[in-house]
């Protein structure tokens, strides 16, 4: 066994038996947390695979953006921790049924009988040109209309997202502020100018104070 | 050397752990969008690896659209929990029954 494959097989086992906790752990945060272990070891079978960029990725969309909005969510909401596994061995059997035998499906078509090392070699490496720029020139030349597209893509979540969870309270309670309304104030609307005679100060004081 | 078939038996093995997490989960709707973002990534593996193996980048091209979808579903997915639960105080699967008609 080679160094290569001894951490091959380090990172794919921590990356199952994590997959494992993440959807047996009781508490949803620290399902969250197995889930980063996971995406971590799983970028790292990524390097050994060479795509650098994309286990770099990963790493940094997955683990530092998604997980982290997945672990705010959880804290947002106020989750009985108790009840939430009620049903888990109710449907155990069905489960775990239904995922061997696709498992062993996938590997009936998969397995090394078919793409092992006799069948598919190791490839030659082009050592000189770097991952990042061989993902680059296509995704900028032949796939920049699907670049594009995903940018809008992008865009359309944003917008839903913050749409969906915008809440507007009644203005009953609270104050908005009416840009539109702001925009077209006209100084007249809200002063009123009072035509009046000026008044000599002594002409109105008592009568005794005079002279 | 690492074969090919390695990198299918461990996208296969984390499939089935995801998919397993998907028909066990009864209570909790966050765990099921994990199990989903877990199916992605098993199958990201697998274009990696076939990318590796046969030369070609577009497999990798692929995994960075994959990954866009996949952030942009998780964050729409987490709204609408988040106004799930704002309207019924609960985000248990089994109770999220009202669609059914």
């Amino acid at each position: 066994m080679t160094f290569e494959q001894f951490i091959f097989y380090i990172l794919t086992t921590v990356a199952a038996l994590s997959g494992l906790m993440v959807i047996s752990v009781k508490n949803p945060v620290k399902a969250a947390l197995w889930l980063v272990l996971t995406f971590v070891s799983t970028a790292g079978v990524w390097l050994i695979a060479q795509a650098e960029f994309l286990g770099l990725v990963l790493i940094l969309v997955y683990v530092g953006a998604v997980m982290v909005l997945f672990l705010f969510v959880v804290m947002m909401l106020d989750i009985n921790v108790a009840t939430i596994k009620e049903g888990f061995t109710r449907y155990y059997p069905l489960g775990a049924l239904t995922a061997l035998a696709i498992f062993a499906l996938i590997y009936l078509v998969v397995g090394p009988s078919r793409f092992g090392l006799e069948q598919v070699s190791s490839p030659m490496v082009d050592e000189d040109v770097s991952n990042t720029l061989s993902i680059a020139v296509p995704l900028y030349t032949t796939h920049v209309f699907a670049f594009i597209l995903a940018a809008v893509l992008l865009l359309v979540g944003i917008v839903a997202a913050i749409t969906l969870t915008l809440r507007r309270r009644p203005p009953e309670t609270v104050l908005y502020q009416n840009i539109d309304k702001q925009v077209k104030a006209k100084s007249a609307d809200y002063f009123r100018m009072v035509k009046m005679d000026a008044v000599k100060k002594d002409a109105d004081l008592p009568e005794e104070e005079k002279d | 050397m690492i074969a090919l078939s390695d990198y299918l038996v461990f996208g296969a093995i984390l499939f089935m752990v995801s998919m397993a997490g998907i028909f066990l989960n009864r209570k909790n709707v966050i765990v099921l969008l994990m199990s989903i973002e877990l199916l992605l990534l098993a199958v990201n593996t697998n274009f990696i690896a076939f990318s590796h193996y046969l030369n070609d980048v577009t497999g990798q091209i692929f995994v960075f659209f994959i990954l866009t979808v996949a952030a942009a579903e998780a964050a729409i997915g987490l709204a609408i929990i988040v106004l799930v639960f704002r309207n019924r105080k609960s985000i248990n699967v089994d109770e999220l029954g009202s669609l059914k008609g």
